[in-house]
């Protein structure tokens, strides 16, 4: 029970931290490449807390996305929910990949990701078509890697 | 850690499966969608959320606000000194166009009142400072740090000290998201100064250049002229400078000339705007501004409280 709290408490401060990362100010050419930090945490989670971090917690993260980057309600949500649900499905397969394999998959994830984003702001009629819409998807999974490391380090730390 | 990594009971098969959860989600966030693109129902969800994620937002502006602070407290006497005479300078030249100006005022307010045609008179103005927080890198919105609290409405004007900035796009509780007029979904009715011609600059996605797609080959229009707002529309306040003409190409075989222009306001440097509120003037309520209205979601709310 209480290891249960200490592991929502870890993933509620881990989104906090990749919200704030989301929205730091960067230089205007950095700010084109920066990683889906959100989404990443996201499939980190997904790969190693199924239980806790379902496609509810994917669909409010989402919604929390679109109230801070002031896209149309439900946006971020959508497309969040629907890489979940990939992700809950392909899990088992995904965990047991080397590192490398695993920043394959992300990167196809995370451009699933943006191409679902990329369609439905078109829909909505506000779309944005230029290369560097896809560059994050690239640094994304470059980022991977990291992400995992410093994640595993923190909970086998504090386990 | 039991139910963090040993975790291997299958997700499918416990609750409802992963498809219909997924679409039974999907399926409330594209009602969101529509109900937010299409009606506009959920500003209360909107409010709501933007007091959500404030504590965010205050807290990734906060390092450029401390910054700012501690250069104010402790600039040193000789810039303060010179930043004085600066602003002594500027403010004696300002006087002195004023006094002509105010001379021009009553002329121009006698005829328009001939015209029977009430001028913009701008009631109240807020200053309001840019958050220093990055939203979408594609579109051009900023933060305010300005929200319903301070009576900020949807599709008020905001300018800075040499022209026309955006418009207020969403109001939450705390803060405000703007447009600027570089964006490429934003549009606004313009005048050229000189001749009185009246056309529409649309936003191309870089701050340094605006697109005036409408203008023909003929149109009177050269290099350095100076586009003003027309007032059309009822969001922006006419007479305000918004663009100087940096490039016409026309080119005989095109009905179309290729007219470019640069932002008066400095949209990529400013740190703090104006909000203003002002009564449009009757014969300016206009709709069908062409291609796109001047509001992306075109609602006007026009009571200054």
């Amino acid at each position: 029970m209480s290891q249960d709290r200490i592991g929502l408490a870890r993933i509620i401060i881990t989104s906090i931290i990749a919200l704030l990362l989301t929205i730091t100010p960067l230089p205007n050419a950095l700010n084109a490449a920066r990683p889906d930090w959100m989404l990443l945490l996201l499939l980190y989670w997904i790969l190693n807390a199924p239980l806790h971090a379902g496609l509810f917690y994917a669909w409010v993260c989402g919604l929390v996305m679109d109230a801070l980057v002031g896209t149309l309600l439900g946006e971020h949500a959508l497309a969040f929910t629907l890489v979940a649900a990939v992700t809950h499905r392909f899990q088992f397969r995904m965990r047991i990949l080397p590192i490398l394999h695993q920043a394959a998959v992300v990167l196809l994830l995370v451009l699933l990701y943006h191409w679902l984003l990329y369609v439905i702001s078109g829909m909505a009629g506000e779309t944005v078509s230029s290369w560097l819409r896809w560059l994050p998807a690239v640094i994304s999974a470059l980022f991977w890697p990291v992400l995992v490391s410093v994640l595993d380090t923190v909970n086998r730390l504090s386990k | 850690m039991a139910s963090f990594s040993s975790d291997i009971r299958p997700i499918i098969g416990r609750g409802p499966s992963l498809v219909a959860r997924s679409l039974f989600l999907g399926a409330v966030s594209i009602a969101l969608m529509v109900a937010d693109h299409r009606y506009g129902y959920l500003n209360s969800v909107r409010q709501t959320m933007s007091i959500v994620v404030y504590p965010i937002q205050w807290l990734v502006d906060l390092p450029s606000r401390v910054t700012h602070w501690t250069q104010d407290s402790f600039a040193d006497r000789s810039r303060l000194r010179t930043e004085n005479e600066a602003l002594t300078s500027a403010m004696r030249d300002a006087d002195l166009k004023l006094q002509t100006l105010a001379a021009l005022t009553e002329e121009n307010r006698r005829l328009r009142e001939l015209n029977e045609a009430v001028g913009n008179v701008t009631d109240k103005r807020l200053i309001a400072g840019i958050m220093r927080v990055d939203l979408d890198p594609l579109r051009h919105r900023v933060l305010l740090n300005k929200g319903q609290i301070d009576g900020v409405f949807k599709g008020q004007a905001i300018l800075d000290t040499h022209g026309i900035f955006g418009q207020v796009t969403q109001v939450g509780r705390f803060t405000s998201e703007a447009i600027l007029i570089s964006d490429p979904e934003h549009a606004i009715p313009v005048r050229v100064n000189r001749t009185g011609l009246r056309t529409i600059v649309e936003g191309t996605g870089s701050t340094g250049r605006l697109n005036l797609p409408f203008l023909t080959s003929e149109a009177d229009i050269k290099v350095g002229d100076l586009l003003i707002a027309s007032g059309l529309g009822g969001i922006f306040p006419s007479g305000y400078p918004v663009a100087e003409v940096t490039r016409v190409d026309r080119n005989p075989s095109e009905t179309f000339a290729t007219v470019e222009a640069k932002p008066m306001a400095l949209l990529d440097r400013d740190y703090e705007v104006m909000l203003i509120w002002y009564q449009p003037a009757e014969v300016e309520t206009f709709t069908g501004t062409g291609k796109k209205a001047a509001v992306p979601r075109p609602e006007k709310v026009r009571n200054p409280s």
